[in-house]
């Protein structure tokens, strides 16, 4: 028998605005314990939460670009609960009118296109974390994370295998970097998801599935789902039946373990929230985002293509991370070289990008000194390894391009004068090599190419020389 | 008609009077404060009404007010006034505990928004209030310092749950305190005790630091001798607050000293359903004397059938409660306030703390309001709640477009003796049916003082407004004020 695997998931994403949902204080990562909180957030009595209206503004751009329905009446709910990492002991989130729904992500995974389906999208706070001392055996609290704003992406079941769930992932990353609305870093928590999965006979009736937790990268993800499968299918096998259940993958055994089941699951016990106002969004707010979305990679990668004439690789390298593209756009427009703009960067900035270890978000490079450069190799005032030099100056200290090439002297010598009487010089001195040439050993050109380019430095335009020494050459007669 | 004749103020305890000698020289700030000190010492043993007493505090302000006043920088026209504050609204650096073993010896680290307002405008906070337990009540018997005993009979309440609030103003011991009303917590203790009290609109003032019972219902008012110290001080509390999106008021409410001269052409509506059933003989009489003196003032009073009477009380029990479960769960043992000693695991620190701090009324609506909104039963009952909440808002527009104002009692009885009911908590919910439609369509009401029950008992009414009508109601109580006899302690 034929077994399907069928997965959804539930995408937990940290918005990068300046400060957390309902209250001042930083998201910052990291800092001090309990150094980023405030009454509000720490869940004092009396204090209230009023909302961050760039938190719903995140959530539109998200909901927009996944093509979702959005709710133009939203309100937030109460999610009740008893865990010392939630001060307040419930979680503000959306359960009954969540800002997004019934959208949609294209993406392509082993070659096929698939459309997965986005079944909402709600706004929700993020809670502490607990220190564990292993020393003293003390828990400790840190609220610093209470109340950093999280969007909670809930997919439909389509995924059936690991690799549809990783290009979802990947495209969808992305797609939040490019709408600046995370960083996406999966190392930070900034991007986390839940796996939930079933196994079926191939066709069958949908079968019984488990929640999977504490997935913190792409290949636990990858690894998580193969292993919860095949153990599903094994169970069925055997004759068994799946538990409902929330299950905890241990990435370090390689295995998922059952950590609650349905019938000890919590009562939530939801209900609106009255200390916030529900969200109106208008016609005149929902303009404004639609208007304010970016281009997005793939859209990028196929005008790069089409328009600039760019490869698929060259593309796909530079679309990336929306900062090398960004680059690359003001590169390519300043100094109207598309195609080396595209070479120098997917060349030699993401080799010394990938040399200093510097991550794209880090990204600082002017890009008009790089355009000063380009302009300057292709009008030919310097050659290409005094070109390569300078990029890296640039890269490395920031320098003035236009002060380095003179200071250096890297700027051609374009002086037709100059050249013709050093390749006279260099013929008076090699009779030799130049009669050789005359008498059909062409090898001798060469020879006598790098005595001229010696003999002028490194700032002689080899295209100028080599012209000036064809010409001298046919004129040329022995002497005496 | 049972039309007293009018009276003038006592001159010198109440609010206004007092800052109009502090503002003309006549008398000191530290003095005004010191008499309130003197006899919050002398007095409160008796009446249990305060929970905690800022001497030193009170007086330094005191100088503080002093100082500016004399500068010629008079904040307020409650300058220099002594002021009580009910203990769940949150006083930086003082106890703020909610008369509950749960935040014993928790002392906030912010000032409610009410309180920033009141020191600004140069009111001088002498102490916290006594309170039924997280305001969940109408007796104040519930809070962990026992009850407070009402100053016209010490063997009775003196109603709930800002029992403590409206007692220390009914004893003299300051002329004016802050209540919050949930269900009819500053209306019915005022009632009880012969005071006024202003329940706002549901969004008028801040709830910014009041520590939440119900907050779709919460709304923190003044309690003072006589209407006219209530205005002032609504107009100082009262206004927009960036720190609590539910304040939805634009500005605050201005205060004016002018009282108009007759109600001619005002609407009064009498629910007709509300002066029969539970209601005492003592209490009836003395609600429809006062309405009387409207109709003697020019108002057209007349008589209607207020609809939904009997859902009112359930779907006030299970909103509220409902709320109360979420809001006291933050209560852990972990943070502040009380810790079980017994717990040695985490769910035993959640456990024992909760059984132990909390009062037996609180943990009936804890558990009511878990009840209400656990998995199979939200919409039997919470969801069906909200639905009679929704329906009630309609049935208060219908009602403002024929009446301006709505005149009813406030509690079917006067003050009952200590422990009378404590053992009945239907009896005791039963009492909030004439107040807890006001708070579930979030409008504004004014309770007055209007005689006595055949046992010498305050007995109080109120006037219910639609939203934001609160001018006009303070103008229809003055008519009301003037035209019967003026305050009277005990």
């Amino acid at each position: 028998m034929k077994w399907e695997t069928i997965v959804g998931l539930e995408v937990h994403v940290e918005l990068s605005t300046k400060s957390k949902i309902f209250c001042a204080c930083t998201t910052a990562f990291g800092g001090a314990p309990n150094t980023h909180v405030c009454p509000v957030c720490a869940g004092m009595p009396g204090a209230l939460p009023t909302l961050n209206r760039s938190v719903v503004a995140c959530a539109l751009r998200v909901g927009v670009t996944l093509g979702c329905a959005i709710t133009r009446y939203s309100k937030f709910d109460r999610k009740n609960y008893f865990y010392p990492d939630l001060p307040k002991a419930y979680q503000i989130s959306q359960l009954y009118a969540p800002i997004c729904r019934d959208g949609h992500l294209d993406i392509v995974a082993a070659g096929r296109k698939k459309t997965i389906g986005i079944r909402e999208i709600h706004m929700e706070e993020d809670a502490g974390k607990l220190i564990h001392d292993p020393g003293s055996g003390n828990t400790f609290m840190d609220y610093n994370r209470c109340g950093v704003p999280l969007l909670e992406i809930v997919t439909t079941p389509d995924f059936r295998d690991a690799d549809e769930v990783l290009a979802f992932l990947d495209l969808l990353r992305e797609t939040l970097l490019y709408l600046d609305v995370s960083d996406g870093k999966m190392q930070e928590g900034s991007l986390r998801a839940d796996v939930n999965l079933s196994v079926r006979p191939e066709g069958g009736a949908l079968g019984i599935r488990t929640e999977m937790k504490n997935l913190n990268s792409f290949k636990a993800i990858a690894r998580a789902i193969a292993f919860e499968s095949a153990r599903q299918i094994k169970v069925l096998k055997l004759g068994g039946v799946v538990t409902q259940e929330t299950r905890r993958w241990d990435d370090d055994a390689g295995v998922s373990l059952g950590m609650r089941s349905k019938e000890d699951a919590q009562d939530y016990r939801y209900f609106p929230e009255p200390d916030l106002l529900p969200i109106v969004i208008d016609d005149p707010w929902l303009r404004e985002i639609k208007d304010g979305i970016p281009e997005l990679a793939q859209q990028k990668r196929r005008r790069y293509i089409d328009e600039l004439g760019l490869s698929e690789p060259h593309a796909a390298a530079i679309t990336a991370h929306k900062n090398i593209a960004g680059l690359f756009e003001s590169v390519s427009k300043k100094s109207g070289q598309p195609l080396e703009a595209a070479n120098l960067i997917t060349g030699a900035i993401m080799h010394m990008l990938n040399q200093s270890g510097t991550l794209p978000e880090n990204l600082l490079i002017d890009a008009d000194k790089l355009s000063f450069l380009i302009l300057l190799v292709a009008e030919g005032k310097i050659n290409r390894s005094a070109y390569k030099e300078a990029v890296e100056a640039v890269f490395l200290h920031n320098v003035d391009p236009e002060a380095y090439v003179t200071e250096r002297g890297l700027l051609m010598i374009s002086d037709g004068h100059l050249i013709a009487e050093t390749v006279r010089d260099v013929l008076a001195q090699n009779q030799s090599a130049a009669a050789d040439y005359h008498a059909g050993r062409t090898k001798a050109f060469g020879f006598l190419m790098g005595q001229a380019m010696r003999r002028g430095g490194r700032s002689c335009d080899p295209d100028t020389v080599k012209k000036a020494l064809t010409e001298a050459l046919q004129r040329w007669v022995p002497i005496g | 008609m049972a039309m007293a004749k009018a009276t003038q103020r006592d001159a010198d305890t109440d609010a206004l009077s007092l800052s109009a000698a502090i503002a003309s020289g006549q008398a000191r700030v530290a003095d005004v404060v010191g008499a309130a000190l003197d006899a919050i010492a002398q007095k409160d043993k008796q009446y249990n009404a305060f929970l905690s007493v800022g001497n030193e505090a009170a007086m330094a302000r005191a100088r503080e007010v002093q100082a500016s006043i004399d500068a010629g920088r008079a904040p307020s026209p409650l300058a220099g006034v002594p002021i009580a504050i009910k203990d769940n609204i949150s006083t930086a650096g003082a106890q703020t505990t909610c008369a509950s073993k749960m935040l014993g010896g928790y002392t906030p680290v912010f000032n409610a928004t009410v309180v920033d307002k009141l020191e600004k405008a140069g009111l001088v906070v002498v102490g916290k209030l006594n309170m039924d337990e997280f305001a969940m009540g109408g007796s104040s018997e519930t809070g962990v310092n026992g009850p407070v005993r009402n100053p016209w009979d010490v063997s009775r309440v003196a109603g709930g749950s800002s029992g403590g609030s409206a007692a220390a103003v009914a004893a003299g011991e300051v002329p004016l305190a802050l209540g919050a009303d949930t269900g009819g917590s500053i209306r019915q203790p005022c009632a009880f005790c012969g005071v006024v009290g202003i329940k706002p609109t549901y969004g008028a003032v801040s709830r910014y630091g009041l520590i939440a019972y119900a907050s779709s219902l919460d709304q923190i008012g003044p309690i003072a001798q006589n209407i006219d110290d209530c205005a002032a001080l609504l107009s100082i509390i009262s206004g927009p607050d960036k720190r609590d999106s539910t304040c939805i008021i634009d500005k605050p409410f201005p205060f004016t000293e002018i009282h108009p001269e007759h109600l001619d052409g005002v609407r009064i509506g009498r629910p007709r359903n509300y002066f029969g059933g539970a209601l005492e003989a003592g209490t009836r009489r003395a609600v429809l004397s006062a309405s009387e003196v409207f109709r003697a003032a020019g108002a057209d009073v007349s008589d209607f059938e207020m609809p939904m009477m009997d859902d009112m009380v359930s779907a006030y029990y299970i909103i509220a409660c409902a709320e109360a479960s979420s809001n006291l769960s933050r209560y852990d043992g972990l943070k502040y306030g009380y810790r079980s000693d017994n717990a040695t695991t985490l769910s035993e620190v959640y456990r024992l703390t909760r059984s132990e701090g909390f009062g037996m009324e609180v943990k009936r609506r804890i558990m009511l309001g878990s009840f209400v909104l656990s998995s199979g039963y939200y919409d039997a009952y919470y969801k069906k709640a909200l639905q009679v909440r929704a329906l009630l808002k309609n049935v208060y527009n219908d009602l403002f477009s024929r009446f301006d104002m709505i005149l009813s009692p406030v509690a079917p009885t006067t003050a009952y003796r200590i422990g009378e009911n404590v053992d009945d908590p239907m009896t005791m919910y039963m009492g909030d049916i004439y107040t807890v439609p006001v708070n579930l369509a979030g409008l504004p009401a004014v309770s007055l003082p209007c005689g006595f029950d055949d046992k010498g008992l305050p007995v109080g009414f109120q006037l219910i407004g639609n939203a934001f009508s609160e001018p006009a109601l303070i103008g229809a109580a003055r008519v009301y004020q003037d035209l019967s006899r003026g305050w009277v302690g005990p």
